[in-house]
């Protein structure tokens, strides 16, 4: 188990073509094991260029990937390894299934990996029970629900085990219930294994209310990296990136506009209505008295 | 009084299915309304919209478009011209290379004359934004410019509805936050009929009609302010409240008096602050 | 590397040669393949190459661009080089060897014969947008229609075809990052392992290709599209001056060849 670190981190797409693009500069950072990040920024912010180095999909163009200390990026075996260790979900990785049973399906990385059958069969019952799709075995991938098969893909990276566990909008199209299941069912993955999980997201309110982290991309820079309190306590920079804030935090600005300054940090709903409930209180206090 | 769409008492199985997903089904929207359609994912509310043009008919009861049966084959063309379809993912609606090819697409279809196929297609590129991207190819643009597209491709079709199956479902916020005011300054300055289908609780509230479908039938129908206030009933049906509501619901159950139908922010905030003064 | 692949792409310009009328470029090109596929000696090779040359120029098209789109040709032009140094006969180069003074000018003219095939047909994909090139095509190919032949049902379908190269391609490249990430290997591996190690793109990108031309049908559909019968087009095909005088240039060029053939040049 072991920090991820990039240093002055920079990709650059097409290099010495017309097409040339500066995706991310200068990204420096260190993930501790067992973090659970959120990264935010808008489409071309280059949050999704930044995740696919961390398990050296992607070459950097400048700068360097450290896993426990050395670079992942050393040789082809490193490249190689540190998949292992950075398990990587796509944006709809639903689109990746192909085996003809979700069986088949999640043990495609473990078998890679050349574990024994005993091992790779104890890895894909583990997977798919964090993601509660055991009953589906024998069926066919492209005969399931939406959400189960997203539930699938994902069952197909955690049967690696990996210490960090990176998923570009696993919730993306779902509905409210489904994307309830898939969060839940991170979480419990993160609990029990002591996983790092970085997760990219438009949803502020789901990044504010479960991570610890907030990595904010824009214009391939990292803007800003702090708590989700840090963070949210400056809604104004993010909205000037065009970025949304959490809805609890965009109703407690409205209420500052109306001369209501809350006390304490307003991302997430609990807070919210505990602030609410203080000024309240303190107003019926105050009226009491009189 | 009939409306523009109306549906009566419509089945609908598909053939690979053993459950119907429409199940006896009665609605009736009228024109220039803006109706939202709200459900969970296999409610049956994609199969509500492709009955509307006709991409599906019943199985059993009938769907009316302006009148029109729309099982009558020879009358096909007649209903599509009136619907027009805009779908959830933005690349596979897109059939030409060109955006401006593109949205020519559905008049050339309907045999419109040159110079006026010209000037449908100028005039429904400007109404969406995105007339500067005319000669532009569809895959370099973002998703929600992509759905732009779509729309203008409807438009210059020149329909009394536009149905919307999940628009956003694939988008940024950014992307999501263009394409619902472009279809509201569209209703605003054309007054057309909107039917727009999501499972986005706070893309409901500038709708003047909600409804939720649950297991191929429609479970609550009404604005979104009285819909949203039965919060219980929403958990129920699997889905959420707009954040507004949800606060607003769970400060009542604390003894606070406000009311359940501010669903906007700033409302949301007046009503709070009111309360506070 | 995928991203290179450069076939049916359009570069939207305001040249002459854009503004042509597809069919007279079709025709001009078709000239042209007749034309190289005609010329014999090196002055109609030259003759094929100066004209291509002064297209390229008037087109304003990048010659890098045209250049990339030869790239995947390589194999096919080493091995008809190859084949044609080895097994042309005649005068050896150096005695005893078997390259042959007739099989360099062979090799040479073969490879050039695919290079102005192929940059010819790129330099009117990339001036002419294919929902013109397939009108085009359409138009030209109308009198097969009496014939039975399905003309509108084919254009489009390479339209079509053309209107999802980018799209497949940008799927193509996210799937094989999802698998690579799940620690599949396209590199290494004898010819069978990297055959297999194709099938977790394939399938993915099948069923979804099925999915796309699926929805695809669902929104033409309900754009009112019911086949060629009684379709207008907003950009309506008529023949300017430039048009004839491009002909009138591709079939003066034509003869150039066949008369330099006919004199064995």
């Amino acid at each position: 188990m072991a920090e991820i670190r990039t240093e002055a981190l920079s990709h650059v797409y097409s290099a010495g073509t017309p097409f040339e693009r500066t995706a991310i500069e200068a990204v420096s950072l260190a993930i501790p094991q067992g973090q659970f990040v959120g990264v935010i920024g808008h489409t071309g912010s280059g949050k999704s260029t930044f995740i696919q180095h961390l398990n050296a999909l992607l070459l950097p163009s400048g700068g360097r990937v450290l896993s426990g200390g050395e670079d992942i990026n050393r040789d082809k075996k490193s490249r190689r390894d540190i998949k292992w260790k950075v398990g990587l979900v796509f944006q709809y990785p639903e689109y990746q299934l192909f085996e003809e049973t979700v069986y088949a399906d999640i043990a495609f990385g473990p078998k890679n990996m050349e574990l024994s059958p005993e091992e790779v069969d104890q890895r894909v019952r583990e997977a798919a029970g964090f993601v509660g799709v055991e009953s589906l075995f024998e069926r066919s991938p492209l005969e399931l629900s939406g959400g189960q098969k997203r539930r699938i893909a994902i069952a197909g990276v955690i049967a690696m085990r990996p210490e960090v566990l990176v998923l570009d909008e696993p919730t993306a199209g779902l509905d409210p219930e489904g994307c309830g299941q898939i969060m839940e069912n991170i979480k419990n993955y993160r609990e029990q294994t002591g996983a790092t999980v970085v997760i990219v997201s438009h949803d502020m309110d789901g990044a504010a209310a479960l991570t610890e982290r907030l990595l904010v991309f824009n214009e391939g820079r990292l803007a800003m990296d702090g708590t989700p309190e840090e963070i949210f306590s400056r809604p104004e920079e993010l909205l000037a990136m065009g970025l949304a804030v959490p809805r609890p935090t965009a109703i407690a600005l409205a209420l500052k506009e109306r001369g209501l300054e809350l006390d304490g940090p307003v991302y997430t709903r609990p807070q919210l209505k505990a602030a609410i409930l203080r000024a309240w209180r303190a107003r019926e206090g105050r009226a009491g008295t009189c | 009084m009939d409306g523009i769409i109306q549906f009566e008492k419509v089945h609908y199985k598909y053939p690979e299915d053993e459950r119907e997903s429409l199940r006896g089904l009665d609605l009736s929207i009228r024109e220039g309304s803006f109706t939202a359609v709200l459900g969970r994912n296999g409610s049956g509310k994609s199969t509500l919209a492709k009955h509307m043009n006709a991409i599906l008919t019943p199985t059993e009861g009938r769907v009316l478009v302006g009148g029109v049966d729309t099982a009558d084959e020879s009358k096909l063309l007649d209903v599509r011209r009136q619907v027009g379809m805009v779908f959830q993912n933005p690349d596979n609606q897109i059939v030409a290379n060109v955006v401006e090819d593109d949205v020519a697409f559905a008049p050339e279809n309907l045999g419109v004359e040159p110079g006026e196929i010209r000037r449908r297609v100028d005039a429904a590129l400007k109404q969406v934004g995105m007339y500067e991207h005319r000669l532009h190819a569809p895959h370099l643009l973002s998703g929600g410019q992509k759905q732009r597209v779509a729309i203008a491709g409807v438009i210059a079709m020149e329909p009394r509805i536009i149905v919307l199956d999940e628009p956003t479902a694939m988008l940024d916020p950014q992307g999501r936050r263009e394409v619902l005011s472009t279809v509201l300054r569209l209703r605003r300055e054309k007054g057309m009929t909107v039917v727009w289908i999501t499972h986005h609780m706070d893309e409901c509230i500038h709708a003047d009609r909600l409804l939720i479908m649950d297991q191929g039938q429609i479970a609550e129908d009404g604005t979104p302010a009285e819909i949203f206030s039965r919060v219980e009933r929403m958990k129920e049906l699997g889905l959420d409240v707009p954040e507004t509501t949800g606060l607003l619901y769970e400060l009542r159950q604390e003894g606070l008096d406000l009311p359940l139908d501010a669903l906007e922010t700033e409302a949301c905030a007046e009503a709070i602050a009111q309360l506070l003064r | 590397m995928l991203k290179d692949i450069t076939l049916g792409q359009y570069f939207p310009g305001d040249t002459v040669v854009h503004r042509l009328d597809p069919r007279t470029k079709i025709l001009v090109v078709v000239f042209y393949i007749v034309a190289i596929f005609s010329a014999k000696g090196w002055p109609g090779y030259a003759l094929s190459v100066l004209a291509l040359a002064g297209c390229v120029a008037v087109s304003k098209i990048r010659p890098k661009s045209l250049f990339k789109g030869l790239k995947p040709m390589i194999l096919i032009l080493t091995l008809t080089a190859a084949l044609n140094l080895f097994y042309t006969q005649g005068r050896p180069i150096l005695p005893g060897w078997i390259i042959t003074w007739e099989g360099i000018a062979r090799a040479v003219k073969m490879v050039l014969r695919i290079m102005l095939l192929v940059t010819s047909t790129f330099l009117l994909t990339y001036t002419t947008s294919p929902m013109a090139l397939t009108d085009g095509l359409e138009l030209l190919l109308g009198p097969l229609k009496k014939l039975h032949f399905p003309v509108h049902e084919t254009t489009i379908m390479m339209s079509m075809a053309l209107r999802f190269i980018p799209t497949l391609i940008e799927e193509t490249d996210r799937i094989m990052s999802a698998q690579r990430a799940r620690g599949a290997d396209f590199e290494s591996g004898g010819l069978v392992k990297r055959a297999k190690a194709l099938i977790p793109i394939l399938v993915p990108l099948i069923v979804s290709a099925v999915n796309r031309a699926y929805d695809l049908a669902t929104a033409m559909e309900s754009r009112c599209y019911h086949g060629g019968e009684g379709r207008t087009r907003m950009k309506q095909l008529r023949f300017q001056t430039a048009d004839f005088a491009a002909l009138g240039l591709g079939a003066v060029f034509l003869a150039l060849v066949l008369i330099l053939r006919k004199l064995g040049l």
